[in-house]
């Protein structure tokens, strides 16, 4: 009794784990399999087919290509923008700068049929033909608040004594925003480009209102499951996962070396002036 | 920025200086001359105004009204990067994502200066930390970081540097050491230093001239000794050190001093010790400069001393000395240190004792109980 009391919170954390990666080892595994019919859903035999001829099915590289392009075109304008405007909400006093702040957080909490239907609405309205530019307009709108945030959050934990320290050091403006500013927020402006991008690589619902003829990768994904998903989409998934399976584990690396020549500064440091450990513990910054 | 050897310092003036956020005066009408080349506290409880008058100096605060100059030159209008001035900041605002070299060099680099290195590493020798160049701030002491912020911005030879409660994050015996090799770094490089803090033995320690600020203006201002022996306010007497005051009525005057009753007792306190104009006099004393006896002993007294009869209530035992609270017969609590330099019998808690001292140590200062109940009452709010 004892023993599973003890052992339950690892049990119930492993549990949670392999809940969490089940589809994506599925979407794995299946990258590998030669299906027997046309549903690619059990397991019949090993194949590298779908890896070593990962475009052979007609559309699904051209629909990838057209997502990545998407994401990339309206990552950097709503970073860009979003930027701005965590600048502008965190830095300026300004008339509707309340509002601003509270209407930024609108197109998170609005349901994602409602804008896309209200967007093609707003398209049709105007008459600006549907395609890959109303996909990116739509895009860009839904991941700047997302940009905002991410990137408000990194400028208000910044200590506000380093750019005066900069100007204190005859930093102008400028000099102030490159050589200190930017480079402390740079972090979080990299983060939340990546979070934009991830987020509208793989919408669906709301490119799918917007896109006209235009086939996105999530589009295409969805319309190929009406017939059965060719296994060069398990395969490109699995891709995409190892990808940012693999930013994700560099940029813990880096973080783990920073660290460890961290600790092994502060052991040779405190040879030198005497251990006050405590002195740099005060000293730290937050982080 | 003049080249080295031929640095030129100047006098510091600050000029019926003010700076008032909405309604309250944090700066009030301040008047100043810091004199080239020395180091200079500005001490003060918090929200006095010294750091507003810091950032003043600085450009990172624009002054309301009044004017600064450093010799000939008024900077009042200045931007902070067009200044001949540096700051050591509180918790020194090391730039995090460079390393060592570069915060020292950052100055130097923005006024476009060729060939930093040597510049920047024999700055690194005089703060000690050579061997740090290639760290990150996160990667030193608490200590190292104070010496680079230090270095950041004398490197860039201002005629004044800021200090804002530079030893403030620090550790108390990490504190000492760094208060005895500011003073080494301030020697060596001549410029001016300004500093400020809320610890009055930090600004004794270092400063060669010591203004205490209150309320936006300075109470008093000189070389720490003369301050700490002859207070001129009441604000002064108890925050630079400890005091026991006693509120009375001048009610003789002879050739070289008057007398004070208070609390039905007679003091002498000497004219050139008195700084009340008027009638009402506090009379003050350092606990240190009393001597403690036992009743009996009063005999012994030299003529000529002034005295008080009271009961120990608390003795503290501190090494160097002892603490006693003595009681007086209208209930005021009076703090006397005696040095242990004698071995035998201390007074101990319940004895009548009288305590005396020399009127060259009893100093006259302006006002009455409100005076010292207003004083009381800033003290407690900036503690």
């Amino acid at each position: 009794m004892r023993w599973i009391k003890s052992k339950l919170l690892g049990v119930i954390a492993v549990l949670v784990l392999i809940y969490l990666f089940i589809p994506i080892a599925v979407v794995g595994t299946l990258s590998f399999n030669k299906p027997e019919g046309k549903y690619n859903t059990s397991w019949n035999q090993f194949s590298l087919d779908a890896w070593t001829n990962i475009c052979g099915v007609p559309g699904v590289c051209d629909s990838f290509m057209i997502s990545v392009r998407i994401g990339i075109i309206s990552t950097i304008f709503a970073t860009i923008l979003g930027t701005m405007i965590a600048f502008a909400l965190v830095r300026y006093r300004f008339r509707g700068r309340a509002t601003t702040n509270l209407l930024i957080f609108l197109p998170m909490t609005t349901p994602e049929v409602v804008m896309g239907a209200s967007l093609l609405a707003l398209f049709l309205n105007l008459r600006f033909p549907l395609g890959e530019t109303t996909i990116i307009i739509a895009h860009i709108m839904f991941t700047i608040s997302f940009v905002v945030v991410t990137v408000k959050a990194r400028l208000q934990g910044m200590d506000p004594r380093l750019e005066e320290a900069a100007r204190d050091l005859y930093a102008g403006p400028r000099a102030t925003f490159r050589y200190v500013t930017f480079p402390l927020v740079a972090p979080g402006i990299a983060g939340a480009a990546l979070l934009g991008f991830s987020l509208s690589f793989d919408d669906f619902i709301i490119s799918f209102f917007n896109a006209g003829t235009v086939v996105t990768f999530p589009i295409y994904i969805w319309g190929a499951a009406q017939r059965g998903i060719p296994v060069q989409v398990n395969a490109l998934a699995t891709l995409v996962f190892v990808v940012a399976l693999l930013i994700v584990l560099t940029s813990q690396f880096v973080s783990y070396r920073k660290r460890k020549a961290l600790e092994a500064g502060m052991h040779s440091d405190s040879a030198i002036v005497g251990a006050d450990v405590k002195g740099l513990e005060a000293a730290m910054p937050r982080s | 920025m003049a080249n080295e050897g031929t640095h030129n310092v100047e006098d510091l003036h600050l000029t019926n200086l003010t700076k008032k956020f909405g309604e309250v005066a944090a700066v009030d009408d301040l008047t100043l001359t810091i004199p080239a080349g020395s180091f200079f506290a500005l001490l003060g409880a918090s929200g006095c105004g010294k750091t507003t008058t810091l950032r003043m100096v600085a450009g990172l605060e624009e002054p309301t009204s009044g004017s600064i100059h450093i010799g000939q030159q008024d900077i009042t209008n200045l931007r902070a990067f067009q200044r001949p001035v540096n700051t050591v900041f509180q918790s020194y605002a090391l730039f995090p994502h460079l390393d060592i070299f570069e915060n020292v060099a950052f100055g130097l680099r923005r006024r476009k200066v060729k060939n930093v290195d040597a510049a920047v590493n024999s700055m690194l020798e005089l703060v000690e930390l050579a061997p740090m160049a290639r760290r990150k701030p996160t990667q030193l002491s608490g200590g190292q970081q104070q010496r680079v912020a230090v270095a950041r911005a004398l490197i860039n030879e201002p005629d004044v540097l800021l200090l804002d409660e530079p030893l403030g994050a620090l550790d108390l015996k990490l504190r000492r050491q760094m208060q005895i090799e500011l003073k080494r770094i301030q020697t060596e490089v001549g410029t001016t230093f300004v500093h400020v803090t809320h610890d009055q033995e930090e600004a004794m320690t270092m400063a060669d001239t010591v203004a205490v600020m209150n309320s936006g203006r300075i109470e008093q201002m000189g070389h720490p000794a003369d301050i700490y022996e002859l207070p001129k306010t009441a604000f002064v007497a108890n925050f630079l050190g400890q005091a026991n005051l006693f509120a009375g009525a001048r009610t003789g005057t002879s050739s070289d001093s008057i007398d004070v009753v208070a609390n039905g007792i007679n003091f002498r306190v000497l004219s050139t010790r008195n700084s009340a104009p008027g009638d009402e006099v506090i009379v003050g004393i350092r606990p240190e400069k009393m001597t403690i006896l036992d009743l009996h002993d009063k005999d012994t007294i030299p003529s000529g001393h002034n005295m008080l009869e009271g009961r120990v209530i608390d003795v503290s035992y501190a090494g160097v000395s002892t603490q006693y609270l003595v009681e007086t017969q209208w209930g005021q609590k009076v703090t006397v240190f005696e040095q242990n330099v004698l071995v035998g019998d201390r007074s101990s808690v319940g004895d009548p004792v009288v305590l005396h001292w020399s009127p060259d140590h009893t100093f006259g200062l302006a006002g009455g109980e409100t005076v010292l109940a207003d004083t009381a009452q800033i003290l407690a709010v900036g503690a």
